[in-house]
Order: structure tokens, then C-alpha cells, then sequence
């Protein structure tokens, strides 16, 4: 069964033709090229897939296309604005927070969301906000670093 | 997976019709964070999905006479939910406790019941608060303990039609108070071991245990009372050795199986331990010493 969707993603409206079974993370990538949130597991464990669905931190693949109609949608791609990188992403440059860079889309999704929502994280609240994203390669201290780099910067700034 | 119909009702009436007449297997779909995982992995295989989202009283979340927590409502809208973290803290310390934030802002406390994993957080502390369910179906509505909604793992007595619609709690008693502990191995995003919840009522003076409920998860096929703890600690003062008491007769209610995640030996002994902690704080919460 296919049907027609509207939704906005990253500000600007799309229109697009899904299979019911097409998960979120399948039109993000294949219809709207959107290829920043990435497929890992599939089934909601390791995070790389992570978008804000209406406001709120999602697995991509654990929500049907169709679920998503109407819905406003942000990827990794809407978070810089004019240009100018998210505190939270030039963070993750100048700490080395990253290295196959696979994960990195998802974590920027949840550290932002973590620093929108608890401008002053302790080091345990920020590594309970990125439980939901699995990195296979920094061992998750540059990670934990950058976000409380990113929450000092966003502190001066504000 | 397998091709499937989806709907996205706006009314119960409609999502009860929905499923009632579906020819094939029909799941309500809420979150999905347990159904769409299942359906990638062909372990379930419905014909027709009928999203339940769009449902006024499956949206419902209030506090008056208890609290009414619609069946799609989230973990993160009921965690957050101020009355909430006042009268009833040990369903909002389980739905925080529930996956990622990723999986709290989707996955949805109807979910959790009607996905009837033995191990689900969320159900032990709603049992222990005394929760009321209620079904609509094609017969009208039907309201039900929800210890008494549960078969076995994955499976519970909804009949086609059927959709669970709302979890009601009542007021919490003067003098009470209940908690909910699991063990997993990690300090995050993992399937309990064990699970208990634990609600307790006191008399006024505080000395004695007047009323207790325990709530037993991941020890039997469904999430199961320990009912000779509970009547072991009705009408005795409740200290260290009685706690502990109850927490041997709680595990002669579980009946666990050895698996992955630990052998039925060393469940029976993390439900003695749950036990007597969660008795414990749900003591101090009783007692206003703990928030």
C-alpha cells in the first residue's frame, strides 16, 4: 500500500510516495537525500539514526514514513543555520569527538536536544543523554567532552 | 516484513471497527518502538496496523480523582508530567528507566502493557499503585485490573477488536508509598534481569503496614503478585528483618526461567534483594522521608 505524504524536513515542505512498511529513516535518505541520520541496527539500539520528530529526539527507524505525514522533521543537515556550524557540531571538530564519523549525525542530535532542553549538564546527565547512541570508535570521553564544550560556548553566547 | 494496511484513525469508534473487521492479524500501532522492531524481524506479521495516535482518549493525561493516562500517551510526557513525579514517583522512575530518549519519546505505556514482555518496567509500579485498565472492543468498554491482563509473554486477553484505551491509577492513600527497582548489568538501555515494584500503605502512626502490593517482572510468564509477601506484611511493623522476611516469600511467587540474561537461580535471588530495597524506599516514601 502506497500513499502520499507531506511533511517538512529542515524547514522546507516535501511531498513524498510511501510504502507503508518504509520506515522514516528510508524516505529521509533514499527519497529526500537526506543521507546524515544513517542506518546501524535497525531496531532502535544503537542511535545513529536519530532526527527530532516534532520537537522530540527519535529513532528514524522505529517510525513508519506514514507515521511521520504532516510532521515536522530536523536532520544533522538543518542544524547549522546560515552557514555557521551548531555550537554543539564545531564542538565535536575541535574535540576530535569522532572518528569514522558514522555515529556522529545521531550524536549531534542528542546533545543538542540534551543542551536545548538542560542548558548545564553534569557529566552523568549528558552520558545518560547519549545512552541511546552506540560509538564504536572514540570510547565516548572526547564525545562527553565536546557536549560540555558546546554547553559552555552556548553559555557565553546566551 | 510483510506488506500491511496502515490506518490512522481520528476516533475509538473507528479503530475498534478497524480492527474488529481486519480479515488478517490487526495490531494498534503507538510508539512502535516494540512493534515495528518485531515486524522488521517478521516476529510479528500484521495484516493491518491501525495507528492509535490520533485517538482523543488514547491521548488523555490528567490528574483529578487519580490519575488517566491514555494508552499512547509516552514515557517522556508521563515522566514529566508533574503530578506524576508527586504521587505516584515510582511509574515516572520506570518510564525514565525504559530505553533511550529516543525510545521514551516514542514508546508509549499502553505499549509496554500490550507488548506483555515479562520484563516491562513500566507494568510492575502500575500494578503496585493498584492500576485499572480500560478496553473498548466491539461490545462496548470493559475496565480491569491490570495484573489480570496478562496471559503470557507477548500475549494478553484482548480479543480482536479490542484496544486498550486508558491506564487509570487511583489516588494514592495517605501513609503510602511504592517504588521500582530492576537489575540489569549496565548502568543503561537494557532488558531487566528482575524487576520489582513495591507500594506499601501504613497506619497513621507509621508503625504498621496496613496494606502492600508486590510486583514481580522478568521472574515468571507474565508480571505476577508475590500475594503470601503481601499478606505476610499486612498488620506487622515493617524494619529490616521483616523486609527481608518478605523478600524470601517473594520469590516463591517467581518462577523464572535460565537464559541469556541470568540463571533462574540467581533471579530468585535478585527478587529477594529487589524486594526488600523496594520495600524499603517505598517505606521512607510512606513515611515522607524519601521523595
Amino acid at each position: 500500500m502506497k500513499q502520499a505524504i507531506e511533511l517538512n524536513v529542515n524547514g522546507e515542505p516535501h511531498t513524498a510516495l510511501v510504502d507503508s512498511r518504509e520506515t522514516l529513516l528510508d524516505t529521509l535518505r533514499y527519497k529526500l537525500g537526506h543521507m546524515g541520520p544513517k542506518e546501524g541496527c535497525g531496531n532502535g539500539n544503537c542511535g545513529a539514526c536519530t532526527v527530532v520528530l516534532n520537537d522530540a529526539v527519535v529513532n528514524a527507524c522505529l517510525v513508519f514514513a506514514v507515521e511521520a505525514a504532516g510532521a515536522d522533521v530536523t536532520t544533522v543537515e538543518g542544524v547549522a543555520a546560515e552557514g555557521n556550524l551548531h555550537p554543539v557540531q564545531q564542538a565535536f571538530i575541535e574535540h576530535g569527538a569522532l572518528q569514522c564519523g558514522f555515529c556522529t549525525p545521531g550524536f549531534i542530535m542528542s546533545a543538542k536536544a540534551l543542551l536545548e532542553r538542560n542548558p548545564n549538564p553534569s557529566e552523568p546527565e549528558i552520558r545518560l543523554a547519549i545512552s541511546g547512541n552506540l560509538c564504536r570508535c572514540t570510547g565516548y570521553d572526547k564525545i562527553v567532552r565536546a557536549i560540555q564544550a558546546a554547553s559552555q560556548a552556548l553559555s557565553q553566547t546566551a | 516484513m510483510d506488506a500491511f494496511e496502515y490506518a490512522a484513525p481520528q476516533n475509538l469508534q473507528d479503530a475498534v471497527a478497524l480492527l474488529a473487521e481486519a480479515s488478517g492479524e490487526a495490531r494498534p500501532l503507538a510508539g512502535g518502538t516494540d512493534l515495528i522492531a518485531q515486524m522488521k524481524e517478521n516476529r510479528r506479521s500484521p495484516s493491518l496496523v491501525v495507528d492509535v495516535k490520533k485517538i482523543p482518549e488514547l491521548n488523555v493525561l490528567s490528574y483529578a480523582a487519580g490519575l488517566r493516562i491514555g494508552a499512547a500517551v509516552s514515557c517522556t510526557q508521563i515522566a514529566g508530567f508533574a503530578p506524576v513525579r508527586v504521587h505516584y514517583p515510582a511509574l515516572a522512575e520506570a518510564c525514565a528507566l525504559i530505553g533511550s530518549y529516543q525510545i521514551q519519546n516514542r514508546a508509549a505505556l499502553g505499549g509496554n502493557f500490550c507488548n506483555a514482555a515479562p520484563s516491562a518496567d513500566a507494568v510492575p509500579p502500575a500494578i503496585a499503585y493498584g492500576a485499572m485498565l480500560v478496553i473498548a472492543g466491539p461490545n462496548g468498554q470493559r475496565e480491569m485490573p491490570a495484573e489480570d491482563f496478562f496471559v503470557g509473554p507477548g500475549q494478553t486477553v484482548l480479543e480482536k477488536g479490542e484496544v486498550l484505551v486508558e491506564i487509570g491509577l487511583p489516588p494514592p492513600p495517605p501513609h503510602s508509598g511504592a517504588a521500582y527497582l530492576r537489575f540489569i548489568p549496565r548502568e543503561e538501555m537494557d532488558i531487566a534481569v528482575a524487576g520489582v515494584g513495591a507500594f506499601v500503605r501504613l497506619s497513621p502512626d507509621a508503625h504498621t503496614c496496613e496494606q502492600a502490593r508486590i510486583v514481580l517482572a522478568a521472574v515468571a510468564p507474565t508480571p505476577v503478585r508475590a500475594k503470601e509477601a503481601e499478606a505476610f506484611l499486612t498488620g506487622r511493623a515493617l524494619d529490616e528483618t521483616t523486609l527481608a522476611q518478605a523478600g524470601e516469600l517473594a520469590s516463591q511467587a517467581a518462577s523464572p526461567i535460565s537464559d541469556v540474561r541470568g540463571s533462574a537461580a540467581y533471579r530468585l535471588e535478585l527478587v529477594k534483594v529487589l524486594t526488600r530495597r523496594t520495600l524499603g524506599t517505598a517505606l521512607e516514601r510512606a513515611r515522607g522521608e524519601a521523595a
